[in-house]
């Protein structure tokens, strides 16, 4: 509750320049269409107009909200095509596209992560694996995804894989590699006293990992999935895009560019930091809940 | 007190007679970038079952290096050295001795009973007879009650008081300790002297103590061995008359003064060709 001020004041200022933003930005429109008409625009007019575009350059912080209403709650209980009265989600709303990059992020995620664990314990363990290795992980990230995302979509289609699961692997293209990074220094976080502590036990590489190293590298381990689920998630979305946006956030995004619809663009942005904010929450959580039964949270 | 019979057999058998620690002509030279760095040179010295031996000397004088060989964490380079009548990494294998650090390094994710009883499951020693060992050695070390607190919520003391309870809970009979207790404030440090010869005269095992701090050295040890630096070696080994039963006021004896100045003097002499 100590923080409720503070954030309500951040907040309060971050809307007020959006705000200010807008009416900088739109006010042209508006002195156009007055232009056109031989009228000379009034600030009134210019305020009102700068937040009531259909297609403005930035929409107004009221209009996202809208948006994101009606596509998403509005949509489903009183749409056409919504939940109550069809049973299935609607095509058209943002829960449903949402969902679909929801989907091939958790699946992603999940590939990324266990890649990244499993790579991190081959490094750690093994010395060929850590000179080989790292560098490829490294030199895997430098390529620009969205110059990489056409081609595995392309090459995985061509061998009968489509939908969901190229979607994934972009996604675990993306976030493996934090993964990697964040467990290797967290397999290595034990001091030398442990180690040396270990060996007058005679203690073998198993009994090490797992008494160890693995529970040393917990903190690291969350830390690193948190960068992970919301590279994830961006690496869904780029998946949705060279694949005709027939779905998922990433469609919606492209579908708004097509048309100018500044205001879904928005909307679309919005729901993915929704859904990023709450994946990164989750894993938080789970954190949360695992450190502080490893009685490492004070 | 089932598996000892077993144990003691693998480690080497509590009945046998002659030095549990033997050293001859023992150095250690270390390869560094600077050049060769001779850590430890013509160390020859027996210690006998029971014993009590402190090493003592300024920084880089080798006694941490010594203890690290007889634990066959460090390998040495030159001589001979024989733990429990057998190499020092087959003692090591053979889990013959009990490690105490500096630092208490317990694990943080780990309860003080979760921590004493590590080296048990890494010894694969059933589950039941775990609880019971915990138990005991954590009354040995006046910790019961403790078990189910972390680390944390323990003060410096008391934690390094858990991890020598955990050096204790295998039936290793040798406990090497390298200066357990530098950390602590004096006052800790008297009743934890205090309590480790007890210890010691309640289960007989032999320690080997590493320490900087003379009164200890001279408090604690049946043997004290006094090193100098550059290069590492021994430069005295003192036999202390006192008695097994020593209450804190015998620092006040007149035989632990003189005790304490020859070990200030060996200290002094190895010094003397660098002043």
């Amino acid at each position: 509750m100590r923080s409720f001020l503070p954030v309500l004041t951040v907040v309060s200022a971050i809307v007020a320049i959006w705000y200010g933003a807008c009416v900088w930005l739109n006010a042209a429109w508006t002195r156009d269409q007055a232009a056109r008409a031989g009228e000379e625009a009034g600030f009134a007019e210019i305020l009102a107009g700068s937040f009531s575009q259909e297609r403005p350059v930035l929409p107004a912080p009221h209009q996202v909200a809208a948006e994101l209403w009606d596509a998403t709650v509005a949509e489903e209980l009183f749409g056409r095509r919504g939940i109550v009265r069809t049973g299935t989600l609607s095509n058209r709303s943002l829960v449903y596209h949402a969902w679909v990059t929801l989907s091939a992020t958790l699946l992603g995620f999940a590939f990324g992560a266990g890649l990244g664990i499993l790579l991190a314990v081959g490094i750690v363990h093994n010395r060929a694996m850590d000179m080989s290795v790292m560098p490829w992980a490294i030199a895997s990230q430098t390529i620009p995804i969205l110059a990489i995302a056409p081609m595995i979509i392309v090459v995985l289609n061509s061998v009968g894989l489509s939908g969901l699961i190229p979607k994934a692997i972009i996604s675990a293209y993306l976030s493996f590699f934090p993964v990697v990074v964040g467990m290797v220094k967290g397999l290595r976080s034990p001091d030398a006293i442990q180690l040396d502590l270990l060996r007058t036990y005679n203690a073998g590489r198993g009994a090490t990992f797992w008494k160890l190293r693995l529970p040393a590298s917990m903190p690291f381990l969350f830390a690193s999935l948190k960068v992970g689920a919301a590279a994830s998630l961006v690496g869904a979305i780029v998946g949705e895009l060279p694949t005709g946006a027939v779905a998922g956030l990433g469609a919606r995004l492209l579908t708004g560019s097509y048309y100018g619809q500044t205001v879904q663009i928005w909307a679309a942005l919005f729901a993915a930091a929704i859904v990023a904010a709450g994946l990164v929450g989750l894993i938080g959580w789970v954190e949360r809940r695992t450190l502080a039964r490893m009685g490492m949270a004070r | 007190m089932r598996d000892d019979g077993a144990l003691m057999a693998e480690t080497g058998g509590s009945d046998r007679t002659g030095p549990v620690i033997e050293a001859s002509g023992l150095g250690l030279t270390f390869q560094t970038a600077d050049g060769p760095v001779r850590a430890l040179t013509g160390v020859d010295l027996a210690i006998g079952r029971g014993e009590f031996v402190s090493f003592i000397g300024p920084s880089g004088c080798g006694k941490t290096t010594f203890l690290r060989c007889v634990a066959a964490l460090e390998e040495p380079t030159e001589g001979r050295l024989s733990v429990n009548g057998m190499s020092a990494d087959a003692a090591r294998r053979a889990r013959a001795y009990g490690y105490v650090f500096q630092a208490a390094g317990l694990y943080p994710w780990r309860t003080i009973a979760g921590n004493v009883q590590l080296p048990l499951e890494i010894m694969g020693y059933p589950k039941a007879e775990r609880a019971e060992r915990v138990r005991k050695v954590l009354e040995l070390v006046e910790l019961s009650g403790f078990g189910n607190k972390f680390p944390w919520q323990l003060s410096g003391g008391m934690q390094q008081r858990a991890s020598i309870a955990r050096a204790l809970a295998f039936d290793a009979d040798i406990l090497l300790m390298d200066e357990p207790f530098g950390a602590l404030d004096e006052i800790v440090r008297d009743r934890l002297n205090e309590e480790l010869l007890k210890l010691w005269n309640r289960t007989g095992k032999t320690i080997l103590f590493v320490t900087h701090s003379i009164p200890e050295a001279v408090y604690l040890s049946t043997r004290i061995v006094v090193m100098s630096p550059r290069p590492g070696r021994i430069t005295d080994v003192i036999e202390s008359p006192l008695p097994r039963e020593r209450p804190l006021e015998i620092r006040d004896s007149r035989e632990f003064l003189e005790i304490a100045h020859r070990v200030r003097e060996g200290l002094r002499a190895g010094h003397a060709y660098e002043v």
